[in-house]
């Protein structure tokens, strides 16, 4: 058991990321993430570990993507108009098959938005908010303890599958502070043959996405989306809370699923078979873990603090099956556990 | 008679065909590298990076460890590596399109933050793997697809002048601008960038040359004639005496590294010559021109 502490969710998110081995972090400044770049200001240099805080958002994923490419474990964070200033340099990672750790603690959009917590960069996220066909391993922790264990985990993923993976929290799991546990698991090592470390008794590696015209190309982008489909097959995380007798399956994640265990709650004290599927990687999205608990469902309900996003993959995943409802609040509004209550009530 | 071989292709030049266009200063610069390379013994702790540019393919002439980097934003992948690698030498080598257009703000800051690797910056004068667009260096005149009448300082600005920008900065250890122009001007980039390796070794901060490069493909040479206005242009240009310090007889800008002086002495105007066009006075700098 890991010793007990309490800190708001970017600082654990930092914590987690140097117990995970973090040896590099670049990072620009933007609200509601600072604490965790203050954060690693003060502790990889005790650690004699790398901070820079970089002149901009690109030049921080690009720093990230010379870490990576030195063989190092390295991250960056930022909040959403940040992480869309990043997205040439994540399509560059998943292009180059470099691992790293790109942290997105989401705020209100479009445009300049607002630092109010948010969840309407999940097409950002999961649909590849770079150009081109790649995937990025996105785990959607919903509290502080799993920011923490999440941040710490996140490099072996992305060191096992050499691609980038995000963590998607938002302003709220970012800024709150709950007592969490250290984690203390044991850290893999990967060999790292491809990595530029100076070509000492070999020729040079390259890391490059530049493969001229197809064929070359092409058979590096059916190889990638080979990796995707082994990653499809291992690697969904997800949760449920009292699912197994429901009527009314909840699907939410992060912040919204919180809400949506307490309105699970009332729901069931009023007698209604309600119960929660919780998505933990959003990519690869639990789709077979949903439509394999369709049968006693007579209806899905997608809450999420956006327009509706995540109800696009769950309709997928339904495909028809049965009635899928929609809440959500957008704009940085929170919504409160008595609307979701309300609305399970309303369709039940 | 036992033949002795008196010169050989340096060994860090892979065996490989280049795909630069017949007259490119690419080829001429990616061999004075490795020749670098090779005499200073650095191949095996070498890291290189290369944008995208008409040198991205780097590593398919260089054996060394190298790395792409999206464009413009060497500076920074050089960074992670340079910070991640303390032992390493480590080089970005960049085209004028890249260092100081969309890539500006990363050299910038890399050069004021002092990061530990020699800049290579390749200055032709436009953009050449694209096809021959204006570039930020493109000469006052000087046509490309994308300024056919010629570039016009009223509405695209002056070329940028990299070396005089970034010596406003009191991080750099070294800025230098040569030329590949003829035996001597490339036996001069050959020492001036195997003096920014050196640097870098030493641990001195961010040793910077501008190597002025030709394109003949998109400066358009006209058939029957040897050189096109653009060269021409480039040619003076490259000819000019260090822009900035006047004492200076060097042939090249070297208002840091070379004469031990930090700042260039106060300048003098000598205003003549027609090279106005191709580095225009401004105020606060003035040009000493040959």
């Amino acid at each position: 058991m890991g010793k007990r502490v309490l800190m708001n969710g970017n600082e654990a998110l930092g914590e987690g990321a140097i117990r995970g081995g973090c040896d590099c972090y670049f990072g620009y400044p933007i609200t509601p993430q600072n604490e965790l770049t203050a954060y690693m200001a003060v502790n990889m240099p005790q650690r004699e570990k790398v901070f820079v805080q970089a002149e901009s958002e690109v030049a921080a994923i690009n720093m990230v993507y010379g870490g990576a490419a030195a063989g190092k474990r390295a991250m960056t964070s930022s909040s959403s108009p940040g992480i869309s200033l990043k997205q040439e340099g994540i399509s560059y990672m998943a292009g180059a098959q470099l691992p790293g750790l790109i942290v997105n603690v989401q705020r209100a959009g479009p445009g300049l938005g607002d630092i109010q917590p948010s969840q309407a960069d999940y097409f950002q996220a999961v649909k590849g908010g770079g150009h081109g066909d790649y995937r990025l391993l996105v785990l959607a922790p919903a509290s502080v303890q799993e920011t923490h264990d999440f941040a710490a985990q996140s490099f072996d993923l992305a060191d096992k599958y050499r691609m980038p993976v995000m963590i998607l929290t938002d302003g709220r799991l970012g800024q709150m502070m709950e007592p969490f546990e250290l984690w203390e698991g044991k850290i893999e090592t990967f060999d790292k043959p491809w990595a530029l470390i100076g070509a000492k008794g070999r020729s040079g590696n390259a890391i490059h996405s530049y493969w001229g015209q197809a064929p070359g190309l092409e058979i590096v982008n059916l190889a990638l989306q080979e990796k995707y489909r082994l990653i499809e097959k291992e690697e969904v995380r997800f949760d449920t809370y009292k699912l197994d007798d429901a009527e009314l399956m909840l699907v939410a994640y992060g912040t919204s699923a919180r809400l949506c265990r307490e309105a699970v709650d009332l729901a069931c004290a009023d007698g209604i078979k309600a119960g929660l599927l919780r998505p933990i990687t959003l990519w690869p999205f639990p789709s077979r873990e949903i439509s394999a608990r369709l049968a006693r469902m007579k209806k899905v309900l997608t809450v999420e603090m956006s327009a509706g996003q995540m109800v696009e993959d769950v309709r997928l995943a339904v495909n028809g099956a049965v009635p899928v409802e929609f809440y959500g609040r957008l704009g940085g509004a929170v919504m409160t556990v008595r609307e979701i209550y309300e609305k399970i009530k309303a369709i039940a | 008679m036992v033949m002795t071989p008196v010169y050989k292709k340096p060994k860090t030049l892979r065996d490989a065909s280049m795909h630069f266009c017949p007259g490119c200063g690419h080829g001429i610069l990616h061999k004075l590298l490795a020749e670098i390379i090779d005499e200073l013994g650095i191949r095996e702790r070498t890291i290189g990076v290369a944008p995208v540019g008409c040198s991205v393919v780097l590593y398919d002439y260089l054996d060394l460890d190298i790395s792409e980097s999206a464009h413009g934003r060497a500076p920074a992948v050089a960074t992670g590596i340079s910070r991640c690698l303390p032992g390493a030498v480590v080089f970005a080598y960049q085209g004028d399109g890249d260092l100081a257009s969309i890539g500006t703000a990363e050299v910038i800051h890399a050069a004021n933050r002092g990061e530990h690797y020699v800049t290579v910056f390749v200055n032709n004068t436009i953009y050449g793997m694209t096809g021959g667009q204006m570039a930020p260096t493109t000469m006052v005149g000087q046509a490309s697809t994308t300024c056919p009448g010629g570039r016009d300082p009223e509405t695209m600005g002056n070329p940028m002048r990299m070396c005089e920008m970034l010596s406003a900065l009191d991080s750099p250890s070294l800025i230098a601008r040569v030329k590949l122009d003829g035996p001597a001007g490339i036996r001069k980039t050959r020492a001036t960038i195997k003096q920014a390796f050196e640097y870098q070794m030493a641990g001195k901060k961010f040793p910077f040359v501008e190597v002025l490069s030709p394109c003949p493909t998109h400066w358009k040479p006209r058939p029957g004639k040897r050189w096109s206005a653009s060269a021409r242009k480039w040619r003076r240009f490259s000819r000019s005496r260090c822009s900035v310090n006047s004492a200076c007889r060097t042939g090249i800008f070297c208002c840091r590294g070379f004469d031990g002086s930090r700042l260039p002495r106060p300048l003098r105007s000598r205003m003549k010559g027609n090279l106005t066009n191709v580095i225009p006075a401004k105020a606060g700098i003035q040009e000493v021109l040959a």
